[in-house]
């Protein structure tokens, strides 16, 4: 008996897909492990797996552009003597003078400054740039103290303590030669094109109880005038946020593992944190077992990008949010516009994420001063102005819709779920139902 | 000359008071009593005042210092004169973990033992220390100079940036990418300078090793990754 | 993570007044542990007397009667209760009162035993403890006290410090662990039980079971320098001193101070500054990684 062997195409390997037999050739031709930015690139369970409910016959709706829909938030109120008053509840959150460049900075500052709100330092120290062009401005408290003085502690709106960031909790920052220009390089008391490697615990504390007393030292220093926020990435949010209270912290501030970084080990950003949606719930939750949900404010990131995104946070309990990539976004990062030089980098637009190598075409992740002269400060912040109220816009649109005269005002009982992880990481009931995973014993 | 019993007086008044200074006051000598180990005390110093504080004190005493002339009369908890900007803090006793942490710039000197991480990620202050200093100081010091009249512990100098160490003592074991350098006549003299400064007459610099940085994880290399 | 005190009287004019210095170094120690506290006391055996310290959620009903009760099992006891905790002194063996207990009254919890230690704890603050349980009129030879700022597990009596580590022993910790969910795991395979979710327990319960396999407390301690992962500053009470150890790290703080009247501990110099002599006295940190005993047995 002859038969014919018909045609099977090749089959590749859903385990070793391309990209992981890249990355295993890559990793023993260069010996190094993969180093980039921006936040993880997997599938996550994300605010897009829920839903807002809308008015109804039971619930009467706002009249837009009429009846008003507050979006102002007040953050320090617990212990702080002089409270930050932001329009919006939408901050810029921490990115450094050497991850970025001065213009970038400066543009940040602008965007937020024109839109009532708030940008923040980073692990670098505070230029006079960002500074004068931030209308308020958090000072980043780093375990690298770079550039960190009391001069600029005084001048700073507010002070954040980072204990952790989304995209790598438990892991230092990290700078490559590359962008340790001159001034960068002074900034940091460092020597000029070093791999810098920044460290991840602080170096005079360790635990609460020494928080505790550094938070004492630190509003000494200020006379009780700054709100100190305590920023953690999202690993263990209930105790995180309940530990950061009992230490002190007038805001907690709590980065989902999407929150973009300036340089990290690839395996670090995909594998380490949890997803902004599975840590809204349990930091509110530690909240409101203290007694101190809206008293101590919660700020959550990680992949906020919409006015949508950020009311659904603000539903969940956070009482304000920051973006960061979004941001870079808006000031021209990764756009198509720069096509060619993408190309030429072996990458494209929307993909480029070695913001490590400081060879960002679009001007913003670099020190070489001819790439970053390509980006108007004054343009760019007000792209970032625009596009921070249309966010707020789009969040008022929603909260309306839900009958509410304040953005606060939104709760998760407005929200259904798509899926059952987001059910059961947002503990809101599956679309059309009452019940989530973890309810009612299931 | 104003005094400040901190068994009565709240903290708060004394580090107000301090910050509070009109230029040109002519009272910027403060005693304080009985500070029982409390901490931040006389933090934030932004003028040239002198604080005597007699007693022992808790974490970060004169933190952040920035020209004040601060002496304690007593041992000091862990992080004194952390990021000191300038001036001089001298702990007439010893001083816990993390002295003179992340310091940018004045003096420290410690006339009995440091603890551990003496030094930490230091910045360009000066810390003369004329007993022992615990294990891993010096960690990652960016630069400024570490005298060490007695011994040092395990780890001194653990990933080194361009910080100077200078021990007369004996060191338990070098950290990671730390070697003992030849002490040139410009060390010496740079020595010399501070042990003037921090009034130690007995001693000469020809009695100290210098220590530094072998940079060689200054770029990443994977055959060094042991050493991580 | 918390604050830790320890107190070893050199000086037997001071015995009296034990529990009142422990308190003052407790209380001070609020701010780094304001849940819970806990003092273990020990005082001079009376030969052939065994204590067990007793903890009841409903101490009207379960230390009611006890005394009679024992007895008419033919095990003679004094019971004195404080507030939830009980001491039970006997000339029993520990184990009859045990087997007494976990049949007739089973809510009750066995704090330790021993035939000096006494062990109180409960949540609340150190100072409110302190009354409770009138640590200040208590004398002993030597203890050791705790604040907890609860991190991961439960703010209960349970959780609270001290952990009993077998006859006259027990241990406080300030720090964290980060291999101890694996270690309990093995540990309960070995045979022992565990109360609470607390990493603490785990370290106390590591070196029982050590003990158990014939090392003394040192050789325990120089193990669990191996085999316990993370940050750690132990402070272990035993019938005649207390030892100290800390992590490689060693970044949770530690202060000792010696005169010729006692040897003192405290997680920050506050806790010491109202002992007698602290002036003058030679203070200074542990060592990382060392294991560091004061012992009456020893000192005699």
């Amino acid at each position: 008996m002859s038969y014919h062997n018909p045609y099977t195409p090749p089959r590749k390997s859903a385990t070793f897909d391309d990209a992981t037999l890249a990355e295993i050739r890559r990793a023993a031709a260069t010996g190094i492990y993969d180093i980039r930015g921006a936040g993880t690139k997997r599938k996550l369970p994300h605010f897009d797996d829920l839903l807002f409910l809308g008015a109804s016959i039971s619930r009467y709706p706002l009249e837009g552009y009429r009846e008003k829909c507050d979006t102002s938030v007040v953050l320090g109120t617990r212990f702080a003597k002089k409270p930050i008053r932001l329009k919006t509840p939408i901050t810029i959150a921490g990115m450094s003078f050497g991850a970025l460049s001065g213009n970038a900075k400066e543009a940040l500052g602008r965007g937020a400054t024109i839109a009532g709100t708030s940008t923040t330092t980073g692990d670098g120290g505070m230029t006079d740039e960002e500074r004068g062009h931030s209308e308020m401005l958090v000072y980043q408290y780093l375990p690298s103290r770079y550039g960190m003085n009391p001069r600029d502690l005084r001048r700073a709106d507010a002070i954040e303590i980072v204990i952790g960031q989304g995209a790598k909790p438990g892991g230092g920052g990290m700078l490559l030669g590359q962008k340790i220009s001159d001034r960068v390089a002074q900034m940091r008391n460092l020597p000029k094109g070093i791999d810098q490697r920044s460290a991840c615990r602080h170096p005079d504390w360790t635990g609460p109880d020494d928080l505790e007393i550094k938070i004492l030292e630190l509003r000494e220093i200020t006379d009780w005038e700054k709100p100190i926020y305590v920023k953690v990435g999202g690993s263990r949010p209930y105790y995180d946020t309940a530990l950061a209270v009992k230490a002190g912290a007038d805001v907690v501030v709590l980065d989902g593992m999407q929150g973009g970084t300036a340089a990290t080990q690839d395996v670090f950003i995909e594998n380490v944190g949890m997803p902004i949606l599975a840590c809204i719930r349990p930091a509110v939750q530690a909240l409101q077992d203290l007694g101190l949900h809206r008293s101590v404010q919660l700020i959550v990131s990680g992949g906020i990008r919409s006015g949508a995104d950020v009311a659904k946070a603000l539903a969940l309990g956070a009482d304000a949010v920051a973006i960061g990539t979004a941001a870079l976004v808006a000031l021209g990062d990764n756009d198509p516009k720069w096509e060619d030089e993408y190309q030429k980098l072996g990458t494209t637009a929307g993909a480029y994420d070695d913001w490590h190598e400081g060879k960002d075409p679009a001007g913003i992740t670099t020190q070489d001063p001819e790439l970053a002269a390509r980006l108007d400060p004054v343009a760019a912040g007000r792209r970032l102005a625009n596009y921070l109220k249309v966010m707020t816009l789009e969040a008022q649109t929603i909260a309306r819709a839900c009958g509410k005269n304040h953005l606060h005002n939104l709760e998760p009982e407005d929200l259904c779920a798509l899926t059952m992880e987001a059910a059961a990481m947002a503990q809101i009931p599956l679309a059309g139902t009452s019940w989530y995973p973890g309810k009612g014993g299931f | 000359m104003p005094t400040f019993d901190l068994s009565s007086t709240p903290l708060r008044d004394l580090n107000s008071a301090l910050h509070t200074l009109s230029k040109g006051a002519n009272d910027t000598a403060f005693d304080v009593v009985n500070p029982r180990g409390a901490h931040a005390v006389a933090v934030g110093i932004d003028a040239p005042v002198t604080v005597e504080v007699r007693g022992s004190v808790g974490y970060y005493c004169a933190g952040m210092n920035d020209g004040g002339i601060v002496t304690v009369h007593g041992s000091a908890g862990p992080g004194v004169a952390e990021n000191m900007m300038s001036g001089t803090v001298v702990i007439e006793g010893d001083a816990s973990q993390y002295a003179g942490a992340t310091g940018q710039g004045g003096l420290l000197v410690i006339k009995g033992n440091a603890a551990s991480r003496c030094g930490i990620s230091m910045k360009g202050i000066d810390i003369v220390v004329h007993g022992n200093i615990g294990h891993m100081s010096a960690f990652m010091g960016q630069s400024g100079h570490l005298v060490v009249l007695g011994d040092a512990g395990d780890a001194l100098g653990d990933s080194l940036y361009e910080a100077k160490l200078f021990v007369r003592g004996t060191v338990k074991s070098l950290g990671t990418d730390c070697i003992e350098k030849p002490m040139r006549p410009e060390h010496l003299e740079t020595l010399r300078g501070l042990l003037d400064r921090a009034g130690v007459t007995d001693a000469t610099p020809q009695e100290f090793r210098r220590y530094g940085s072998a940079r060689t994880l200054y770029t990443f290399n994977i055959d060094n990754a042991d050493a991580y | 993570m918390c604050g830790i005190v320890g107190l070893f009287l050199k000086d037997e004019t001071l015995r009296p007044e034990l529990g009142r210095m422990l308190s003052d170094m407790l209380i001070i120690m609020t701010d780094r542990g304001p849940d819970s506290a806990g003092i273990a006391i020990y005082n001079a055996p009376t030969a052939g007397t065994w204590k067990l310290t007793l903890q009841s959620a409903e101490p009207g009903v379960d230390f009611a009667g006890l005394s009679e009760a024992l007895a008419s099992r033919d095990i003679p006891a004094r019971v004195t209760v404080k507030d939830t905790h009980a001491v039970v002194e006997t000339t029993a063996g520990v184990a009859d009162v045990r087997a007494f207990l976990q049949e007739a009254r089973p809510q009750i919890r066995i704090m330790g035993t021993g035939e000096s230690v006494e062990i109180y704890k409960e949540t609340g603050l150190p100072r409110d403890v302190v009354d409770r349980f009138d640590v200040r009129a208590m004398s002993g030879t030597h203890g050791i006290g705790h604040t907890r700022m609860a991190t991961e597990s439960a703010v209960t009596t349970l959780g609270a410090h001290p952990f009993s580590t077998g006859a006259d022993q027990c241990l406080v910790h300030n720090g964290s662990l980060s291999n101890h969910n694996n270690l309990r795991r093995t540990l309960i395979r070995e045979g022992m039980t565990f109360e609470t979710q607390n990493d603490s327990e785990v370290a106390a319960a590591y070196l029982t079971a050590e003990m158990a396999k014939g090392k003394d407390l040192g050789e325990a301690l120089t193990g669990a320098l191996d085999d316990l992962d993370g940050f750690f500053t132990f402070v272990v009470g035993t019938k005649s001193g207390f030892g100290v150890v800390r992590d490689p790290i060693a970044c949770k703080p530690a202060v000792m101070a010696e005169t010729d009247q006692y040897v003192a501990f405290g997680s920050e110099y506050r806790a010491l500054v109202n002992l007698p002599g602290i002036e003058t006295a030679r203070v200074w940190e542990p060592e990382p990684a060392t294991v560091y005993f004061w012992d009456h047995a020893k000192a005699a």
